[in-house]
């Protein structure tokens, strides 16, 4: 790990600084450089929102230069899949995307473009930030929290078989190693951002040696961060808290399953996925953010797409960028304009076109 | 006639307050019925012995045909006794409290062991508002039939090498049939228009594959009842924005957990809703939802537990003893007491004791 970090060191571009003690963000500490970032613009509402996304960054003056790569039409066979070796490359590169929403293309011979992103760029944690949004009610007003998810390993590993006729097995692969890389991040990402508390969510009770690893892991990490607060809350405990009370939570950590789940009860509380941001974290400190959202293919073209998941990814690309100041003024802007009310996109109840709202945030600025 | 019909309308006008008392309940039971039924009794653990002493207390109250023969079980037994085990097959119905499982501990849990040992294969809850409940969805009306014995819970974990665990989700076609029969039997006996199958099989493509066409077939079987899938991710996000859109679910046994908890949350807290285990033979009445959930040090000294799920998993069992009479009176009994809101447990926010609940309750039943 010395070694590696030594390595990155001497060869870093000067303008681009890996702090030792985390290799998770990226300190653009003296950089008046542009920061080149790549632009997965998607399919459908895709390109439109993504250009949202750019006129936006663009008042702002993000110093982002955006390289877009597109899904190709054929498959790649050094990727397996449709999206290019180039543009992995390009993100391996730059360390920072932005991913819009994919169309996985129906048939065989090829991965699913979300598994080949996650298993090239070795993308290990989830991370979706969820506060509900002032000026769009929905039945829970105080929502605030992050939730971490373990995306590599977990029930999701794909491991399954017949075992005879009418049994099948399916294996849940809980490793030291990927739990203690997402705990790690979790804890870190706190520190960071300020926040307090550290919930690790499980079934530790049924699923002893796995979710007990987990566990295991996450205290491990805890004991290094004496300033956070760390909890253990059973899963199903925590559903029935966060749809009672999401207040009381903070930051949760979580395998990959219930993380799933968990994450997208959270989008639920907070007026669904069209709201909601998220980011990727790969190993060295690679972050994709990504719109959750479908790639709507009913609306695409009609300039009636909301912006907003999109939008806000970016900021939290941004805030891994730590380039917190403009991170909060893009979010404020945006939250101002949802608040006001006078620009909303069809889903959130209004009749503005997107780029009406897009004028509408660029002036909150 | 004005004058004999007078102390009537009184009556009749004097309770205004309380529902009406219109229901009749028209069975003919066989000559012998009322005689009293032997019922398991498990108090548990932590808030169980709290709470099973409520559901004791109201059945004396109503003189209700049920006695109960009592057996203490602690969640740190390695297994569970054999009379036990014996006392419920003899019965055939038990009443329980919640039974600890240590966290990580090598204990696995006698929640589950019971389950298995019964082949109780079907966990019912049943989560409704009441008026009386402070909650923010409307029309939550979901009954969530989920898969008792095998799924994630099937226990069968191991180290592969240090730092590496494996856990084996087992699906079987056998329990996965029997499952989504008796979620579309139940729809069918109660008037329910639609079963929803919640999975992930777009991940988990042969466990959840096999689950879902199981359902479909027995889905086949029952042309009047709407059928639809749903992943369970999206699940949950519908449960917390729409949650009308759902009537009876049938899930495996882990997404079953997460549903219904969220479930039991929207309609209300899992302090309210009523549940139990049921199998082709022995049916075990406990808390609907978090029935392993015994409660913290804090609620057990001050005796504050919320004793309405088990007073209602009770008037389930009493129904399906066949007493629907005395069902019927508890039941709206703790609906009173929950709708007059003034014995407000530790989860409503409010400061009463189990037995100023059962109190409560006691007064109200006619």
């Amino acid at each position: 790990m010395a070694f590696q970090l030594l390595r990155r060191a001497l060869t870093s571009r000067p303008d681009q600084i890996i702090s030792s003690p985390s290799a998770f963000s990226a300190v653009r500490a003296f950089s008046s450089a542009p920061i080149t970032a790549t632009l997965f613009p998607g399919d459908g509402i895709g390109p439109e929102i993504a250009e949202a996304v750019k006129q936006i960054f663009r008042e702002a003056e993000v110093p982002i230069e955006w390289e877009e790569h597109y899904v190709g039409t054929e498959v790649d066979p050094r990727t397996q899949s449709f999206l290019t070796w180039e543009s992995l490359e390009s993100v391996r590169r730059n360390r920072v995307g932005l991913k819009g929403p994919m169309a996985t293309p129906i048939g065989k011979g090829h991965r699913s473009l979300n598994l080949t992103l996650r298993k090239e760029l070795n993308l290990y944690a989830n991370v979706r930030p969820c506060y509900s949004l002032p000026g769009y009610k929905t039945l829970y007003d105080d929502v605030n929290l992050i939730t971490i998810r373990e995306n590599t390993e977990g029930e999701y590993s794909g491991l399954e078989h017949q075992v005879v006729r009418g049994v099948v097995e399916s294996l849940k692969i809980i490793t030291r190693q990927a739990s203690l890389r997402v705990a790690e991040y979790a804890f870190h990402y706190a520190k960071a951002h300020g926040r307090e508390r550290v919930s690790a969510i499980h079934k530790a009770n049924i699923m002893q040696k796995t979710d007990g690893l987990f566990l295991k892991c996450c205290r491990e990490v805890a004991e290094k961060y004496p300033e956070i607060t760390y909890e253990e809350v059973v899963i199903d405990n925590c559903c029935m808290m966060l749809v009672k009370n999401p207040a009381l939570f903070d930051v949760l950590v979580m395998p990959n399953l219930y993380g799933d789940i968990i994450s997208d009860l959270c989008a639920g509380l907070i007026g669904g996925l069209g709201l909601t941001p998220s980011c990727n974290i790969g190993e060295g400190g690679i972050a994709l953010a990504e719109a959750v959202h479908g790639s709507a293919p009913d609306i695409a073209g009609k300039n009636l797409a909301n912006p907003t998941a999109l939008l806000l990814s970016g900021v939290s690309m941004l805030r891994h960028l730590e380039l917190h100041d403009k991170a909060d003024r893009i979010q404020n802007a945006v939250l101002d304009t949802i608040a006001e009310g006078k620009y909303r996109t069809a889903d959130l109840g209004g009749k503005s076109t997107t780029s009406d709202f897009t004028k509408a945030i660029c002036d909150h600025l | 006639m004005a004058r004999r019909s007078l102390p009537n309308l009184i009556k009749r006008l004097s309770l205004t307050a309380a529902p009406p008392r219109s229901r009749t309940i028209t069975y003919m039971p066989r000559p012998g019925d009322g005689t009293p039924r032997a019922v398991t009794l498990i108090p548990g653990d932590g808030i169980g012995p709290l709470v099973t002493n409520a559901v004791e207390q109201v059945m004396e109250a109503m003189h209700a045909p049920v006695y109960f023969e009592r057996y203490e079980v602690h969640g740190n037994m390695k297994v569970f006794p054999a009379e036990v085990v014996e006392s419920i097959r003899r019965n055939k119905v038990c009443l329980k409290g919640g039974l600890i499982t240590p966290v990580g501990g090598g204990v696995s849990s006698l929640n589950v062991h019971l389950r298995k040992e019964l082949d109780l294969y079907a966990a019912l809850v049943n989560c409704r508002n009441m008026p009386g409940l402070p909650i923010r969805h409307e029309k939550v009306d979901i009954v969530v039939v989920r898969e008792n014995t095998e799924g994630e819970y099937a226990g069968l974990e191991h180290e592969v090498v240090p730092g590496v665990v494996e856990s084996l989700k087992v699906i079987t076609k056998h329990c996965s049939e029997r499952i989504a029969e008796y979620a579309f039997e139940y729809a069918y006996l109660n008037n329910r228009k639609k079963v929803t199958a919640v999975h992930k099989a777009n991940i988990m493509k042969l466990a959840d594959g096999l689950f879902l066409e199981s359902c479909r077939e027995v889905a086949e079987r029952y042309p009047a009842i709407a059928y639809n899938e749903i992943i369970v991710d999206n699940c949950c996000m519908q449960l917390v924005s729409r949650p009308e859109q759902f009537d009876v679910m049938v899930t495996p046994n882990l997404y079953g957990n997460l549903v219904a908890n969220t479930a039991a949350g929207i309609a209300g807290g899992t302090g309210f809703m009523p549940g139990g285990n049921v199998g082709a033979d022995y049916a075990v009445f406990e808390q609907g939802t978090s029935a392993g959930n015994v409660g913290n040090d804090k609620i057990i000294a001050e005796k504050k537990a919320n004793p309405v799920a088990l007073l209602l998993s009770s008037a389930m069992m009493l129904r399906h003893l066949q007493f629907p009479s005395f069902a019927d009176r508890l039941e709206t009994a703790v609906g009173r007491v929950i709708a007059e809101g003034k014995c407000l447990t530790k989860d409503l926010g409010g400061d009463s004791t189990t037995q100023q609940v059962v109190d409560a309750v006691i007064a109200n039943i006619d």
